[in-house]
């Protein structure tokens, strides 16, 4: 039987003609995607090796498209990617834009996220787990299938692990359903390496390989920035040397998950305030105050104290 | 004889194009796609054969045509539906059936008399 989603509707548009060229500028324009690859310059700091990979595909998709219209063989690239990276670099935030932009460049259908763990594929017992694969594929198709810390999958302690049967289902997923879904893999460099290292078959078939950077403490301190803008809320001068006092201790701490830990971290900072406002309550209180984060606010916070005190933790 | 239940059941069968079409239909109202079967298509049987449980949350017909090709290539001789489900509060049934899958010979119904009490005749179809 034929699968007739994969069949394109005829173009509405008249086919351009081939002596006049083809105008990349306009199937720019048309795709939209340029814009989104703005906002995703102003809204993420850092991570120029993701950003320089996601115009390349981006790139890539759009000349594929004018190659259609030449006449070209055009076949669909392979566009399983994997993210690989430390705790709170973007990873998640960078697959939902990932979907967005493919669903603009017109190579997915729908354009959604479907997020999904070791828990979601495997089941518990024996005939539990293609089915339960099965049906996160079916919802993740016309999308983008992301499935975080997949090295879970892959239990080699254990031959009997249900996990090996989610891999099989989804490398052939994979390979015959590549026009249906994407799928991204994401977790830490060193356990996806290993993962791909022992399943040569989905190493094979993953064509994107991104690193996600650590942040730079610059980079640390413009993220908290944006954040806070988002929030409407503003630092005091004091408190704007105090957060880059806090960023530089945060980081040499253990279990730092870099922008994760800023939100955290400005997340106690507006708790803070919001009790220091309280304490207070016979102040008439101005839309400034409401606003402003002090240095005390973020001073307060564990990493400031003694290093003897508290090793771990993240207050 | 052609067995004529359900939506379109009086056109000429679904293209897989146009199946997907109606699908993506659907899942656009946001109603849930389940797959039934059956060797006997009796209009008195209503309950069908469930191949697979009903696919909530579903974005794209993909997802249904490929239980709908495993169904088919498990049971090529029998009839095969799709239903959607709307589960809004106040409807909760089906809105939309339709035949996806026919046998190649389809012998149709006969009817059968009944001799019942005081000469009275009783007719019932039957396979």
């Amino acid at each position: 039987m034929t699968t007739p989603a994969s069949a394109p509707d005829p173009a509405p548009t008249p086919a351009p003609d081939p002596a006049l060229g083809f105008d990349l500028g306009a199937a720019l324009a048309e795709s939209q995607v340029d814009d989104l690859l703005a906002t995703l310059d102003a809204d993420l700091v850092g991570l120029t090796p993701v950003k320089t990979r996601i115009r390349e595909i981006a790139a890539l998709l759009l000349v594929e498209k004018l190659r259609t219209q030449a006449g070209l063989p055009a076949g669909p690239p392979s566009l399983h990617m994997s993210f690989t990276g430390n705790p709170g670099t973007g990873k998640t935030t960078i697959a939902l834009r990932m979907a967005e932009i493919l669903h603009r460049l017109g190579y997915i259908r729908k354009g959604h996220l479907v997020a999904v763990t070791r828990d979601d594929l495997v089941g518990q017992f024996i005939g539990h787990t293609a089915p339960r694969t099965k049906e996160v594929l079916k919802r993740a198709m016309g999308g983008v299938l992301f499935i975080d810390e997949a090295y879970y999958l892959y239990r080699p302690e254990n031959e009997r692990d249900y996990g090996q049967e989610a891999i099989e289902i989804l490398l052939q997923v994979m390979e015959d359903q590549r026009d249906d879904l994407v799928v991204i893999m994401a977790g830490y460099r060193d356990r996806m390496d290993r993962f791909f290292a022992s399943n040569p078959g989905i190493s094979s078939r993953v064509a994107h390989h991104i690193d996600f950077p650590d942040y730079t403490q610059d980079e640390l301190e413009a993220i908290a920035l944006l954040m806070l803008e988002r929030m409407q809320y503003r630092l005091s001068p004091a408190a704007r040397t105090a957060l880059a006092e806090y960023i530089e201790r945060r980081r040499a701490r253990p279990n730092f998950a870099n922008a994760r830990s800023i939100r955290n971290a400005l997340d106690r900072a507006r708790l803070r305030q919001a009790n220091r406002l309280f304490a207070r309550p016979d102040v008439r209180l101005t839309r400034d105050d409401l606003m402003t984060i002090e240095a005390a606010d973020i001073l307060a916070s564990r990493v400031f104290a003694p290093a003897d005190g508290a090793a771990e933790g993240e207050t | 004889m052609r067995i004529t239940q359900g939506t379109f059941s009086f056109l000429p069968d679904l293209s897989d194009r146009q199946i997907v079409a109606q699908l993506e239909y659907c899942l656009a109202q946001g109603w849930a796609i389940s797959i039934e079967y059956t060797d006997d298509p009796h209009p008195r049987n209503t309950y069908w054969e469930m191949y697979g449980s009903p696919m909530f949350d579903l974005h794209d017909a993909a997802g249904v045509m490929v239980e709908l090709e495993a169904a088919r290539r498990t049971f090529p001789d029998q009839y095969i539906k799709l239903n959607a489900f709307d589960s809004t509060k106040g409807v909760e049934s089906l809105r939309l059936s339709f035949i996806v899958n026919r046998p190649a010979d389809e012998p149709g119904f006969r009817l059968v008399r009944q001799e019942a009490a005081g000469r009275t005749i009783r007719y019932t179809v039957q396979r």
